[in-house]
């Protein structure tokens, strides 16, 4: 009872708090349990298969374990066990086009550690980008002596990867949250009721002080669905990245790319006159000026669009990076000062990344309603310049 | 940034685009106008409710300032009537008052004239008996003092005690 006459926000942000520090909590121990016995098991053994060099003592492997986190992966793991090679988890189906369709589940690569034949050809994930290169029977990989990347041939990847799950994941998340906050208001005369509920301040919020103050009282609708979608994908995408889960969705270029692109989409096609105008022929200032403006503005359109890009990526990838290598420091220190310090540590940049990724979300949707006003913007150049 | 390069995986982007437009349109068409409407309804639904409950204000407002009216005129009127009332009464007493004197005046002067009239009468009969009885002692005296001296005195005596009788 004393709970539920707690703010809503206060019990949510709470079990928000604490979700992270759970997670990564018991994926690290797992893992540490594992490095440290592996690591002596590995010196003794003195020798491991597969072609690559696989980190043997424990500071390389967290970094190992790291930077194949912050990656897509082609099966879904929750956590593995070094010494028995077993993993917790399930495979995911791999779609490649390359000549010809080819489609088969991942657990034939048996996690990247064997060559998986399909139709003929033979395919391997490399263990450093996570992809899947076409091989030869024995999976050999040759590099590119000047930038150190593989030469093999790459097919087309299709697959449903990790990644894709999760913003499949995320996407049937709000599909069912907010269309049963949808019919609760019919339901219920027009009052919300229902596990949606929580998310109609935020609702309201992105009506009134993202999209009308900066697209204008007379087009935001148009932009709503857009906004509301988006603002809500980040959020719940950069949220999964803080769970047990080991998502990192919003800390892959590739997806932030799509979403900025998309903002690039629409503001350029439902742009006016009035701000192709100010592209290319600015209006207000002399006329060589605006020779020299023109390109200038015309780059703009494009670097909108991939700062949104970057920001995003950066944080949530810089964010992810920061906080496992501060987990990973408690298996370093191994001592009670050290490891207790950098679990007190973790634990605010825990905070701190929930923090994030509220703020990244709503800076995602800020600028993008911010462009496509400008994109609407109706001008005076009579009162104005 | 070759290396962002690289990160970009064309099957990705793929499935992002298509999960992610599909999420729009769904949402669109299940979540976001049904729930922009039911917040907006709502709000005209206050703002309505706010404005009414404003008029109802202002109309009973209105009411009470007509009771009141309503009422100092009538409090007002019977105060005009009492004033005519106590005016009436005040009039017709005096009335009354005038007409009774004057009906007393008269009456008092028809009782004096009448008074008169009886006295005068009296009067007269009285000269009229004072003279027959003076000349009836007249006679008598004149008989008896034609006979007897001491009868005539003794008679004028005794006639004259009857007329005081009288």
């Amino acid at each position: 009872m004393v709970i539920l006459n707690r703010p809503l926000r206060l019990v949510v942000a709470t079990f928000l708090a604490c979700l992270p520090l759970v997670s990564f909590a018991n994926q690290e121990i797992d893992s540490a349990k594992v490095n440290l016995e592996n690591s002596h098991a590995v010196v003794a053994e003195g020798h491991h298969e597969g072609g690559h060099a696989e980190p043997t003592d424990v500071k390389s492997k967290i970094k190992a374990f790291v930077s194949h986190h912050v990656l897509d992966s082609h099966d879904f793991s929750f956590t593995q066990d070094d010494e028995t090679g077993e993993s917790w988890g399930f495979p995911l189906p791999i779609i490649l086009l390359d000549e010809g369709l080819h489609m088969f589940s991942s657990a034939k690569f048996h996690h990247g550690k064997e060559v998986a034949e399909s139709n003929g050809k033979y395919y391997v994930i490399n263990h450093h980008d996570g992809k899947i290169y076409r091989t030869d029977a024995s999976g050999t990989i040759t590099e590119n002596e000047e930038t150190g990347f593989p030469s093999n041939v790459r097919p087309i990847d299709f697959s449903i990867t990790k990644t894709v799950v999760s913003i499949l994941g995320a996407a049937l998340l709000m599909l069912f949250l907010f269309s049963s906050l949808a019919k609760s208001y019919s339901k219920n005369k027009g009052i919300a009721s229902g596990p949606g509920r929580i998310f109609e301040p935020i609702v309201l919020y992105i009506r009134d002080e993202i999209a009308i103050p900066n697209i204008g009282e007379k087009k935001y609708k148009n932009y709503m669905s857009y906004l509301l979608t988006i603002f809500f994908f980040v959020l719940f995408l950069n949220i999964f990245g803080l769970t047990p889960l080991g998502i990192n969705a919003t800390g892959n270029l590739t997806i932030t790319f799509s979403l900025a692109f998309l903002t690039f989409l629409i503001t350029n096609l439902t742009a006016n006159k009035n701000y192709w105008g100010h592209i290319f022929w600015m209006p207000g200032v002399p006329k060589p000026m605006r020779i020299i403006l023109a390109p200038i503005e015309l780059l703009g359109i494009f670097i909108k669009p991939f700062s949104l890009m970057i920001r995003l990526y950066a944080n949530i990838f810089a964010g992810h990076i920061v906080l496992m290598s501060i987990i990973g420091l408690m298996f370093i220190f191994k001592s009670w000062i050290g490891s207790s310090l950098s679990f007190g540590l973790s634990f605010l940049l825990s905070i701190l990344e929930i923090l994030v990724a509220f703020l990244q979300a709503y800076i995602f949707t800020m600028l993008s309603a911010l462009y496509f006003g400008s994109a609407v913007e109706e001008h005076h150049h009579e009162e104005g310049h | 940034m070759e290396k962002l390069i690289n990160q970009f995986e064309f099957g990705l982007f793929f499935w992002q685009i298509l999960i992610f437009v599909g999420l729009i349109l769904l949402l669109k068409k299940f979540a976001w106008k049904p729930i922009l409407d039911a917040v907006n309804d709502r709000e005209e639904g206050i703002k309505n409710a706010l404005l009414s409950a404003e008029n109802a204000r202002q109309e009973m407002q209105n009411l009470q300032a007509d009771n009141q009216r309503i009422l100092q005129e009538a409090r007002l009127e019977r105060d005009n009537m009492l004033k005519d009332a106590r005016e009436m009464k005040e009039k017709m007493v005096a009335d009354a008052k005038a007409e009774a004197q004057l009906q007393g005046q008269k009456m008092i002067e028809q009782a004096k004239v009448a008074i008169n009239s009886e006295k005068n009468a009296a009067m007269a009969e009285l000269k009229l008996q004072v003279s027959t009885l003076s000349l009836n002692i007249a006679e008598k005296l004149l008989k008896d003092e034609l006979s007897n001296k001491d009868a005539q005195t003794k008679l004028v005596e005794k006639m004259l005690g009857d007329v005081t009788i009288n």
